[in-house]
């Protein structure tokens, strides 16, 4: 007894339809595959949002509680290097849309050449925020590892108008320092992680990878990439710009 | 349990606690929280004898033997309609009982006398107003609503009295509070229910229910001389609170004289009512608490009282409340209305 | 009216020339395949072994617990036992469970594709599960984790010298692969489903593995922060929970209980899916109210999401928050109902035989009622606040997690047994087995509602001696549900020798799978079927057994 039981040809072959290399056996065609897959990736950019959430909810309720902390906090960031740092992610998603368009328009060195670009970019934030970590551990302002509360019990020199915090509301800037490490640490991680998957893709690109009609892993990086980006739009207000309206 | 006869309900609860089924009923509430507690045995028998009659005869009147081809049914809205709309019902009043419950274990009446208790890794120090100060023992008079006010020196506890039917987590930073009248003379379990730590089985002690003549003298016999207001009058002097907090007019700090239980505005266009919690808070984190027309010039102290003497500061202040009422009462010999102490919100936090 | 459906001979029956098992040889072509049926095994072999390692803390709990006294171990090495407990049985095996073996076995094949959207990262999945359980292990070796399975602040961070951290990174890891899971599943089920496979033709287990899969891919990912948190409040102390800090150890509370009362869900969801489609086969009819068990599914996917703070109903948190959240849980207790009632009436008209799957599924409805009504006890305000934090609570998650998942876990694992491996296990034993679980599991967790009212706390070294009757009650029932849980691990690998060819279709199932050879080819199906009828459809299957009969006669 024939156990396939539905429509089964065994003379059956593929001769009728040609696969392109790149299609994974179990899709039926390519556009399956590539909704499929862009499917997923919106998917897991959801479960990012959830991961970033239960930061942007405890920054929420603490900057309820103890919101001229965080003033005092976000006047001790510079916010010429976090304007320079949001210019520059701005330019990388650009850089990366150039690379998808290229790939679409299956030009090889330019999609390599706009993933470099990428990458700079990248590299060029990461550096503005390495060293603005490394002004905040001298100034100690690092919660748990060194920090000292003399920077808000006295009247900070950029802003004369800010008035000294009293040393209970002093303390409360830990939790600033907290969260803004965590949160643009967490943003930190997912650039290094994008990174690296780029150089992956540049080494892939160079040989050809993407540029002959199958592109979904660029255009699902860059899905990615534009993720990133987007969280630090949320970053630099919530974090560098709190009352900078006063 | 009005509904049904005395009688019954006597020998149902003495039948129970006889077999150990469930504890004794030793506070005002536990009669209630029992009620409860059959009634939702009740509706769980009669889901549990439905769903058993239903698979039980439906397997054998519909067994294979019995009924060899099936008839295939698409579904009935009707059904799903009655099998949504009855749980829903028996749930939602089950929830509104439940709400009820709740609403009266946490929300303490006016007259219930404080203690205050302070839980650590692994006991429970209990201190009475009166100065009687306690360790893993807690001892209440029958007919008296009590109300806890509890805190954590270090993890989450939860002080629970399972003849009282009552429990509450115990949280490091904000006091939590829990209500009950005992009211039959007795020793009860008191557990720490949250799990702290290594010897968390050892967080264990005795609720000792006493009639009002034995509190009385066991509170006469274990006194330490010194009242918690007395202590906290001690140490309100030594921090030097009364250089703002003198009373004057032209005062610095607000006259705390009269101020426990009245509402306040604060400085930053917010109103709280002054409990223990926001006495608490307010010495701690001074600026989110400032008053207004006030400048905020009041140090932490942060690190500089331990619990109990936080707990002497707050029992100093009530004090002077009572004192200013005493005397305001014999200067007028009337005790106007609404002067009485009203018991603060239920809740334990204040944030703004 | 159709042919009466009877289960055909399989003393005729032959085991396929190629399957999945033998489409390739060695260790590798195991460990580097993308075929979701091998994953499942890979998943199923994995799952079982941490389910005899948490089976085998629970007894030495339970034996600490015989005695009033801490005699057996230190109350340092109970703590240890019952916070390894939680979390290997928590998060290496129940969350995983029926989603990673029989799911990730037979979601592409019920909506008739070829495999999983992807194949490799379902491959990365289990090995993000196989990390979270080293992890876990080595927490374990290395000296354990006492934290409780909730890892409560500032215990977790500041009191402890325990491997907090090795322990959390592996729950983050194991996290990441039931993510991916979810992830894989929804867009399978969305993207991948055959010609004519619409949603209303879907075998409800596919249903109730989307819902878990939303809950998934949408709670597990606030576990993760909040481990994350966690994890650098202990190495550096940065003071988000600390209360010193001007942080609020509540805040992790809301955090973990966003994804770990949702993972209730996650855990007990794909199980009913097992018992919808058991129920169905052994009554040979259509699940009564297709549709409603379908919604009730979402609902309680989307329900769950909104309950969280009932595990925080005594913590302090405000009372008129409480009754929302004692609202909302009356709720979703609803559409558990509605799925028990419905799967009753299946059974009414229906042509009822009772094999081994159909009797865990029975044990399943019990059970999970029990298990069921007792949350609605803990979802009332009042009543929780005497309830909560003793056994009673204990005694309610087991019935629903043990009592109801464990028993469809068991039940899907006896059904799909014959599909997986191509052959039958004992039935006579098998029966025996669900026999003595189901006793078991009563005597081993009933006791404990009486013991919990009488208010004996949860995570308790020693207790007061005038609970030791229940608890001896209780022991002995953990034994005689340990040897229950043994005797399926025992035939169930002597059938992969010994037992008897099963064919295509043992059962008479209709299901898309059971079309198909057993054990299946790599791909699944030879063509993409292309479907013309609806889920648990029991005449289209009579007339298609009536041709092919007619055809080989």
């Amino acid at each position: 007894m024939d156990s396939q039981a539905i429509a089964t040809h065994p003379d059956h072959t593929h001769a009728g339809h040609e696969h392109p290399p790149y299609l994974r056996h179990h899709f039926a065609t390519v556009e399956q595959q590539r909704e499929t897959s862009s499917f997923g990736m919106w998917l897991f950019l959801l479960t990012e949002i959830m991961f970033f959430g239960g930061m942007f909810a405890a920054y929420m309720i603490y900057r309820n509680w103890y919101y001229p902390a965080f003033v005092a906090g976000s006047h001790q960031l510079s916010i010429v290097l976090g304007t320079i740092n949001t210019a520059v992610l701005i330019c990388s998603s650009f850089t990366m849309a150039m690379g998808v368009y290229s790939a679409e328009m299956r030009r090889k060195s330019a999609l390599v050449m706009w993933l470099l670009a990428t990458i700079v970019l990248g590299v060029v934030f990461l550096g503005i925020k390495a060293d603005e970590y490394h002004e905040k551990w001298e100034k100690h302002h690092v919660p748990g590892l060194n920090f000292s509360v003399q920077d808000f019990v006295r009247v900070n020199p950029a802003y004369p108008e800010d008035k000294a915090l009293p040393l209970d509301m002093a303390e409360k800037t830990q939790v600033y320092f907290s969260l803004y490490f965590a949160m643009t640490g967490m943003h930190a991680l997912h650039m290094i992680i994008g990174i690296s998957i780029l150089i992956g893709l540049v080494i892939k690109a160079q040989a050809g990878a993407y540029t002959q009609g199958h592109m979904t892993t660029i255009e699902n990086f860059g899905l990615y990439w534009h993720f990133v980006d987007i969280v630090w739009i949320f970053l630099f207000p919530l974090l560098y710009l709190i009352s900078r309206h006063q | 349990m009005h509904l049904i006869s005395p009688v019954l309900w006597q020998f149902l609860v003495n039948w129970l606690e006889h077999f150990a089924l469930f504890p004794p009923e030793a506070s005002g509430i536990a009669p209630y929280a029992d009620a409860l507690y059959f009634f939702l045995i009740l509706i769980s028998l009669v889901g549990m004898v439905l769903v058993v009659a239903l698979v039980g005869g439906l397997s054998i009147l519909y067994r294979q033997e019995k009924n060899p081809v099936a008839t295939q049914i698409e579904g009935s809205t009707l059904l799903e309609a009655t099998w949504t709309i009855i749980p829903l019902a028996l749930f939602m009043v089950t929830f509104v009982w439940g709400a009820l419950l709740y609403f009266r274990i946490y929300d303490p009446p006016a007259n219930a006398m404080n203690i205050y208790v302070v839980g650590k890794q692994w006991m429970w120090k209990a201190e009475h107003p009166g100065g009687q100060h306690e360790i893993n023992a807690l001892h209440v008079p029958t007919g008296q609503p009590v109300r806890l006010t509890m805190i954590s020196q270090d993890v989450f506890h939860s002080y629970s009295i399972p003849a009282f039917r009552v429990k509450r987590e115990v949280i490091p930073g904000r006091y939590t509070t829990v209500w009950f009248t005992p009211t039959k003379p007795g020793t009860y379990h008191l557990f720490c229910t949250q799990y702290c730590g290594t010897l968390h089985s050892q967080m264990i002690g005795e609720v000792t229910v006493l009639t009002p003549d034995d509190y009385q003298k066991w509170t006469a016999g274990s006194t330490s001389g010194m009242s918690l207001a007395q202590n906290g009058e001690r140490l309100f002097a030594s921090l030097g609170c009364a250089s703002c907090h003198n009373g004057a007019a032209d005062a610095r700090g607000p006259n705390l004289a009269a101020s426990y239980a009245g509402r306040v505005q604060l400085s930053n266009g917010s109103s709280a009512t002054v409990d223990d919690a926001f006495l608490r808070d307010a010495i701690l984190n001074p600026t989110m608490h400032t008053m207004a027309g006030y400048a905020p010039i009041m140090p932490t102290y942060q690190g500089q009282i331990s619990e109990e003497g936080l707990i002497d500061l707050v029992e100093y202040i009530k004090q002077l409340n009572t004192n200013y009422r005493v005397q305001q009462t014999a200067n007028t010999t009337q005790v106007p209305s609404g002067v009485q102490q009203t018991a603060p919100a239920a809740s334990g936090m204040v944030k703004p | 009216m159709s042919t009466i459906v009877s289960l055909p001979d399989q003393s005729t029956a032959t085991m396929p020339k190629r399957s999945y098992l033998n489409a390739e040889y060695g260790l590798k072509s195991w460990l580097l395949t993308g075929d979701h049926k091998r994953i499942a095994i890979l998943y199923l072999i994995s799952i079982t072994f941490f389910f005899f390692i948490g089976g085998a803390m629970a007894g030495l709990i339970r034996l600490e617990l015989l005695t009033p006294q801490t005699d057996l171990m230190a109350a340092d090495t109970y703590n240890k036992l019952f916070t390894m407990h939680g979390i290997v049985m928590i998060f290496l095996f129940l969350v995983p469970s029926v989603p990673a073996t029989i799911g990730n076995f037979l979601i592409p094949i019920m909506v008739g594709a070829k495999d999983l959207a992807f194949p490799k990262i379902n491959l990365l999945s289990w090995y993000l599960y196989l990390a979270g359980g080293i992890f876990t292990l080595a927490a374990l070796i290395s000296g354990g984790v006492d934290t409780g399975w909730t890892f409560t602040t500032p215990l977790s961070t500041h009191y402890l010298n325990t491997h907090v951290i090795t322990a959390g990174l592996g729950i983050f890891v194991a996290g990441f692969s039931s993510i991916f899971t979810g992830l894989n599943f929804i867009v399978t089920i969305h993207r991948m489903r055959a010609p004519g496979m619409t949603w209303f033709r879907l075998p409800l287990f596919v249903w109730s593995h989307y819902a878990a899969s939303v809950l998934m891919v949408l709670g597990t990912p606030v576990l993760a922060i909040a481990l994350v948190l966690v994890i650098l409040e202990r190495t550096i102390g940065i003071g988000v929970f600390d209360p010193a800090k001007g942080g609020d150890p509540l805040l992790f509370q809301h955090l973990f209980w966003f994804y770990s009362h949702p993972a209730v869900y996650i855990m007990i969801l794909p199980g009913m899916g097992v018992i919808s489609e058991v129920i169905s086969t052994f009554s040979r009819k259509r699940v009564f109210g297709y549709t409603a068990v379908a919604f009730s599914s979402v609902a309680i996917a989307v329900f769950g999401f909104f309950v969280w703070e009932h595990h925080m109903f005594i913590m302090g948190v405000s009372n008129y928050s409480a009754l929302v959240f004692s609202l909302l849980t009356m709720l979703v207790a609803v559409p558990s109902a509605i799925k028990i009632f419905n799967w009753a009436a299946t059974l009414y008209k229906g042509s009822i035989t009772f094999e081994t799957p159909m009797l865990y599924a029975f044990g399943f409805m019990g059970l999970f009622t029990i298990g069921g009504l007792t949350g609605v006890f803990l979802g009332s305000l009042g009543m929780d606040i005497h309830l909560t934090e003793t056994y009673f609570i204990v005694a309610h998650f087991h019935f629903v997690m043990v009592g109801g998942m464990l028993m469809a876990f068991l039940s899907g694992v006896h059904f799909w047994w014959p599909k997986m491996t191509g052959r039958m296990y004992p039935e006579g034993l098998s029966k025996l087995a669900a026999l003595t679980t189901f006793i078991g599991f009563n005597l081993t967790f009933f006791p404990q509602f009486i013991v919990g009212y009488l208010g004996m706390p949860r995570r308790y070294a020693a207790y007061p001696p005038e609970f030791q009757v229940l608890n001896v009650l209780s022991t002995a029932g953990a034994t005689v549900l340990g040897v229950g849980y043994l005797l399926p691990m025992l035939y169930l690998t002597w059938s992969l020798k010994y037992g008897k060819i099963a064919g295509p279709n043992p059962w008479q199932a209709t299901g898309l799978e059971w079309q198909i050879q057993s054990p299946p080819l790599t791909e699944n199906f030879i063509e993409t079927p292309v479907i013309d009828y609806e889920a648990y459809d029991y005449e289209w299957l009579a007339n298609k057994t009536k041709n092919e009969v007619q055809t080989v006669g």
